[in-house]
């Protein structure tokens, strides 16, 4: 293995054409008694610095099986990743020593996750585990810590922050433990912040209030976005680019725009008509017919064929490829001009 | 908190008078008059034997035995005394703090040994050094304490001695402080060190898994204080209410330690007493026990608190 200290990684800027982050061609596979689990297979997709990426998939897409690769907090094994590479400004983090890729987490690249209940530690004060990112990763005393995590609280907005630093996150409301999930996640002021379902677990209103917060951090600080969500409603407002992701693969990936106007992808268009709209009130809501794929018996050619309305008999044997559309967008799709005429279902 | 732990107490005193009733009874239906046996072989003057069980009430029905006996305690800190007339507070003293020594040298080992033995368990977990670490604490909980004690006292204690020359670890008596006690100390903790190494590797797995220790890592902090930090102050839970309640049945339990190693200790003094029928020792002893482990409950419970902020008493 190729030892790359963090001091090798540019401080800024990328490498000419090299996006912040890139994922390429990832693969990321489980051992398990059943057999192996090919949860990612060939995932690909470019994050720049100010730019949000909304990964969209049900449960079991591989979402969050690509962004905890990308964190390095896998457990490998059962998990391994047998090809593809993680380049973050150019470096491949797959390639770096396990203490390199220490010094990128948190640091670099932060994470938020799902249930902020039990992703902070119960047992100590929310204030401990937001000053341990500065007295661990920047040597500060427990005093200048808890300086700086007074100075987080405040800017994520939680009220009376130097009242609540001693407090313990199940004396939080759901919303509230989220901000502090993200006071610690953007501490060191990293250059990507993955978050994994943020708004998964809360209310409708706050959902959008932590969403608002999400944008308007990356706002002041130009970090890159990863935003994995199953929920089509959180990603219109906040996304610049979307990557549909089913059965452990890309199937589309576009702009927002041009996803709403008009899908090119029949999953896509699927999760776009099970939305309830106020205008179709009393109709049956739509739903996409069937169940995700099992991952240990993936369907032949196409994996999303067993539930697709525009099937022919080649999407049974033919994996599709990532077909370009355009210069921002591809389908894998073999009827994606179909799909995207909108002429049959 | 206060309130708490004054409930608790309170809570405590009908534990006591029916734990002390209980034994009471027990000793009062064995058979055979203590009187006769103190006597032993020869044969005293009916007069006499008379005297002494008026003396001792022992002509009076259960409860009202029980009742001077509670009384004496309560009133004059009194806990009755042997048929030779020594009291029985001053026949404990001195034992109880070789007992306690011997209770706190077991625990002191089960909690190092184990803890380390399940940490490493567990680290290695599905490993050749897993699957040796459970299969040893397995063995261990299989072989009774009588078996450990005698063959440990016969390879450590004189094998060794003949091999080296020197006496490290001494087979009997209290005489040479901490070193009389290591010996008899691991015997009587055997098999709690068992239990602790597969609960602290059970509970630390369990802990690794959880979601905030995945935030740990995403946190980009070292894998040693990931486990040591986040991973080690969750599991501590379990593995302190074990201890704490186990201070009470290492207690218990040093009546066979106790007796294999000659130590006078209490647990000696409640096999003589019972032997003797000698009812305020064994009454007495057990009160002690039984303060013991509610004492010792207690301090989980408060400790519960301090481990984990969840719980809040009030």
């Amino acid at each position: 293995m190729r030892k790359t200290s963090l001091d090798t990684l540019p401080a800024e800027g990328g490498l000419g054409n090299e996006p912040l982050l890139a994922v390429d061609n990832l693969h990321v596979e489980f051992a398990t008694r059943a057999g192996l689990v090919r949860a990612v297979n060939g995932v690909s997709y470019s994050l720049n610095p100010g730019e949000t990426v909304a990964v969209l998939g049900e449960s079991g897409s591989g979402k969050s099986v690509t962004a905890q690769a990308i964190m390095g907090i896998l457990d490998m094994p059962p998990a391994r990743i047998p090809q593809g590479e993680v380049r973050f400004r150019g470096t491949d983090l797959l390639k770096l020593s396990e203490e390199a890729r220490t010094q990128v987490r948190g640091q670099r690249i932060a994470m938020i996750f799902q249930d902020a209940l039990s992703a902070l530690n119960p047992v100590f004060t929310v204030g401990w585990q937001i000053s341990e990112m500065f007295r661990v990763h920047r040597g500060m005393s427990k005093r200048d810590g808890m300086k700086k995590a007074v100075e987080l609280m405040d800017k994520v907005r939680i009220p009376a922050a130097k009242q609540r630093i001693n407090d313990y996150p199940h004396q939080f409301s759901g919303g509230m433990r989220q901000r502090i999930m993200i006071a610690m996640s953007i501490a060191l002021d990293p250059e990507v912040l993955i978050a994994d379902e943020p708004t998964t677990a809360l209310d409708v209103t706050v959902q959008a209030q932590i969403m608002e917060l999400l944008a308007e951090l990356q706002r002041e600080s130009n970090m890159g976005m990863i935003l994995i969500t199953h929920d089509l409603g959180v990603v219109a407002d906040v996304a610049d680019k979307i990557a549909v992701m089913y059965g452990g693969r890309i199937v589309e990936n576009a702009s927002v725009h041009d996803i709403y106007k008009s899908p090119a992808h029949p999953y896509t268009k699927g999760l776009l008509e099970s939305i309830p709209r106020v205008d179709l009130k009393g109709q049956e809501l739509y739903a996409i017919k069937g169940l995700p794929p099992n991952l240990l018996d993936m369907p032949t050619g196409c994996a999303f064929h067993p539930r697709c309305p525009y099937r022919q008999d080649n999407c049974v044997t033919d994996v599709p490829p990532l077909h370009e559309i355009s210069g921002t967008r591809n389908s894998a799709c073999h009827y994606w001009r179909e799909v995207l005429d909108g002429d049959q279902r | 908190m206060g309130r708490y732990v004054i409930r608790r107490l309170i809570q405590a005193i009908p534990v006591l008078l029916g734990a002390t009733l209980f034994i009471f009874a027990i000793v009062f239906a064995l058979p055979g008059d203590p009187v006769e046996a103190l006597a032993g072989e020869k044969r005293q003057d009916p007069a006499i034997l008379a005297v002494i069980r008026d003396q001792y009430h022992l002509n009076d029905p259960l409860l009202v035995q029980y009742w001077h006996y509670i009384t004496g305690i309560v009133l004059e800190g009194d806990f009755g005394k042997t048929f030779a007339g020594v009291p029985v507070t001053q026949l404990l003293a001195g034992k109880l703090q070789v007992t306690l020594n011997l209770a706190l040298v077991a625990l002191t080992l089960e909690a190092v040994i184990g803890v380390l033995l399940g940490l490493w368990a567990a680290l290695r977990r599905g490993r050749a050094t897993d699957t040796a670490i459970l299969a040893s604490t397995l063995l261990l909980i299989s072989i009774p304490t009588l078996v450990t004690g005698f063959v440990l006292q016969l390879w450590l204690g004189v094998w060794l001695k003949q091999a080296v020359g020197t006496e490290i670890f001494p087979i009997a008596g209290a005489t040479q402080g901490l070193k009389s006690y290591l010996l008899p100390g691991f015997v009587l903790a055997g098999t709690s060190i068992a239990y602790l190494t597969r609960l602290t590797r059970t509970s630390l797995v369990e802990t690794l898994r959880s979601d905030y220790i995945r935030t740990a890592t995403a946190k980009g902090l070292s894998r040693r204080r990931v486990v040591g930090r986040h991973g080690l102050r969750n599991a501590l839970i379990p593995m302190v209410t074990y201890l704490g309640a186990d201070l009470g049945a290492l207690m218990g339990g040093a009546v066979i330690t106790e007796t294999i190693f000659n130590l006078p200790g209490i647990g000696k003094q409640l096999y003589d007493g019972v032997y003797l029928r000698e009812q305020p020792i064994v009454v007495g002893i057990v009160t002690i026990l039984v303060l013991v482990y509610i004492l010792a409950n207690l301090v989980v419970d408060m400790l519960y608190a301090v481990l984990d902020p969840r719980i809040r008493y009030e």
